[in-house]
């Protein structure tokens, strides 16, 4: 078994708009280890969601090799993406992340029942995980009835209950007040910390930053700094 | 199908995302449904009242002929009474009651008009037995015996002919020497049949005087028989050909093709009528389900971030499909049966139905719902339907650009 949770390799990522070609990375090699907390920074435009939407298996890699707990991710199909998104990654994203018809609670579970797990397991899980985020007493509620701050929770129970290796967050806190982003990102390194989960999140926002245990810049496409910091997550 | 509940949850609370379009859709569908099931129910009735008149009128469940007299119904073809095999067969359990005919080409001739018709030599009491005669006379009154000189004539062609009840009339027919035969007769009763044609056609004459004015001794041109039900006939007809191998005895759907032929034309109405409302409905149908799918790209990519397999995803709007489907086919056969329930007394389109008559085509119409017909339409819209929903379901399934899932 690998201690590494995400291997890049060469990556490269070269999209084509007609005859326009732009190159949002190049040659991008890293290695994230198991449990980490990283933060992928830099102005917008610099390729964050590119590279988080690589390792999610959202988009292909123009050239090089994304391992993620152990497959490789730039070789799977349809089929095997989808097999590894539902059992290893969890996913949030800046918003619209929830399924407006369900609750927050069978959005929570609605992972877990693609997992095929038993109606009894699922309920536990996500009202115990829902109560982690501090969300008693809004099981009922539909994301419409529900604040940004209080849907951004529910997507990260909803990332983390299904017991994925990796969580992946684009700019989670960007539709969110500092002081509610400041709550968000206690609760990720929580999260990091009870579940044992790697997170790889991005913001161009420092306050953001500071939470993590590894920052990454990114500028034009390019690892430009990888900095070791002791504050966040656990050593 | 473990994620059937999932699916089910999501297309039913999908669907009352937009009550306006679902109730809308829905109603066209039911629309749809109903038009197809009442049209089948009326056309169905419609032929079936045809058929039951045409039957009872002259024509019977089977007929016993010499082998030419179909093509050719004129005097020189003509059988013998029944022997004593074939009385037994006529005695078959499912056959009701049976009648010897004389049927030839006559002219009927009043002091004013003539008019060509076709002359039924007829027993009064097996007669009634088999077909409307007995029960038509309006004025005047019946046969009363085979030998007797009366004649029974129509109340249209006695306007035509200028002539009424107790007049008299002369009928002029080739007899089997082929010379021209004639006799006066006096109108004893005058019929009303339907359609019309019944009564300008036909005149009838007691058998017995039919046959010695035309000096045919006891022979007879058809046998009619009436059996227990028009579409059991095998096993009569069977016995019917092993006791008289060297007739042709056949049952009314070939004694009368058109029959038949107006049975497949209402069939392929039917059909042409659930293609062109079918081809509108699924129109509709697919029309709306594009419309939420486009609507939720960003939903389906959620759904594809999340894991969900694209089978799944297909699964879910065919889900959204059945439902509609589902409770369209409800409604709309409710409403068909209630329109039928409401007609079972006859819908009268006589005030349009100059030309139906001509036709034989009752003007009040019976609805009837056959289980055929309602499996059709609900079979073809259950089917088809769901097949049309795979092109929305395939665009939903598809794999959704990255951008749609993360733009805000
Ligand atoms: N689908 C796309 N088609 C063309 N260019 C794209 C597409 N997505 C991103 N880009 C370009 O790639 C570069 C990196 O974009 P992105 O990864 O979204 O950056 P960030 O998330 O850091 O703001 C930008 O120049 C952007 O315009
Ligand atoms: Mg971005």
């Amino acid at each position: 078994m690998t201690e590494h949770t995400v291997i890049l390799r060469n990556v490269s990522k070269v999209y084509r708009q007609n005859a326009v070609a732009v190159q949002a990375l190049t040659d991008i090699n890293l290695e994230i280890p198991r449990k980490d907390f990283l933060c992928l920074s830099g102005p917008s435009g610099s390729g964050k969601s590119t590279l988080l939407n690589l390792i999610g298996g959202l988009d292909k890699p123009t050239t090089g090799e994304i391992t993620v707990a152990g497959e490789r991710v730039d070789q799977l199909g349809k089929g095997g993406l989808a097999r590894l998104r539902l059992h290893k990654i969890g996913f949030v994203f800046q918003a619209y992340n929830l399924i407006p018809v369900l609750t927050a609670r069978e959005n929570v579970e609605f992972v877990m029942q693609l997992q095929g797990r038993s109606p009894a397991e699922r309920g536990a899980k996500a009202r115990e995980i829902l109560q982690e985020v501090g969300l008693e007493g809004l099981e009922g509620r539909r994301p419409g009835e529900l604040s940004g701050g209080q849907q951004q929770r529910v997507a990260v129970a909803r990332a983390i209950v299904s017991e994925p290796s990796l969580v992946l967050a684009d700019e989670p806190t960007a539709n969110l007040d500092s002081k509610t982003a400041e709550n968000l990102m206690q609760l990720l390194v929580h999260m990091n910390k009870e579940h044992h989960v790697t997170f790889i999140f991005s913001t161009h926002d420092r306050l953001v930053m500071d939470f993590s245990r590894r920052l990454i810049k990114l500028h034009d496409g390019r690892i430009v700094d990888d900095e070791k910091r002791g504050a966040g997550a656990v050593g | 199908m473990r994620k059937t509940p999932l699916l089910l949850t999501l297309a039913w609370r999908n669907l009352w995302r937009h009550r306006g379009r679902t109730a809308a859709i829905l109603f066209a569908l039911a629309l749809g449904v109903w038009s197809m099931v009442a049209l089948a129910a009326l056309s169905r009735g419609s032929l079936e009242s045809q058929l039951k008149k045409s039957i009872d009128n002259l024509t019977g469940h089977i007929q016993l002929h010499a082998p030419a007299y179909r093509d050719d119904p004129v005097i020189e073809h003509r059988l013998s009474p029944p022997d004593a095999p074939l009385t037994e067969a006529l005695a078959h359990p499912s056959i009701r009651a049976w009648a010897g005919r004389v049927r030839v080409p006559a002219v009927v001739a009043s002091e004013r008009e003539s008019a060509g018709v076709v002359l039924l030599g007829i027993d009064p009491e097996q007669e009634r037995k088999v077909s409307f005669i007995g029960s038509a006379i309006t004025s005047g009154r019946y046969l009363e015996a085979s030998d007797e000189p009366g004649l029974l004539l129509g109340r249209k062609l006695a306007e035509q002919l200028e002539t009424e009840l107790g007049r008299r009339v002369v009928l002029m027919s080739q007899d089997v020497n082929n010379t021209v035969a004639d006799r006066g007769f006096r109108v004893v009763g005058i019929f009303d049949g339907e359609p019309q044609a019944i009564e300008t056609g036909f005149v009838f004459v007691g058998r017995a005087t039919a046959q010695q004015m035309l000096g045919m001794g006891d022979a007879l041109s058809e046998i009619v028989v009436r059996a227990d039900d028009r579409n059991r006939l095998e096993a009569p007809l069977a016995a019917l050909r092993a006791a008289a191998p060297t007739l042709d005895t056949e049952p009314w759907s070939v004694v009368e093709p058109l029959l038949t032929l107006t049975e497949k034309v209402v069939n392929v109405i039917l059909i042409v009528w659930y293609a062109i409302v079918f081809a509108a409905m699924s129109f509709g149908l697919v029309n709306t389900l594009l419309m939420a799918v486009f609507e939720r790209t960003r939903e389906f990519g959620l759904f594809q971030a999340l894991g969900m397999p694209p089978r799944n995803i297909l699964g879910q709007v065919l889900t959204e499909s059945v439902i509609l489907l589902g409770i369209a086919l409800a409604l709309g056969n409710v409403a068909a049966w209630a329109t039928v329930r409401a007609l079972k007394n006859g819908l009268d389109l006589s005030a349009f139905a100059e030309g139906f008559e001509m036709f034989g085509v009752s003007p009040i119409i019976y609805p009837a719902l056959t289980a055929t017909d309602v499996t059709a339409a609900n079979g073809l819209v259950a089917v088809l339907g769901l097949v049309a929903s795979l092109y929305p379901a395939w665009r939903a399934a598809r794999h959704v650009p990255v951008e749609a899932l993360t733009r805000v």
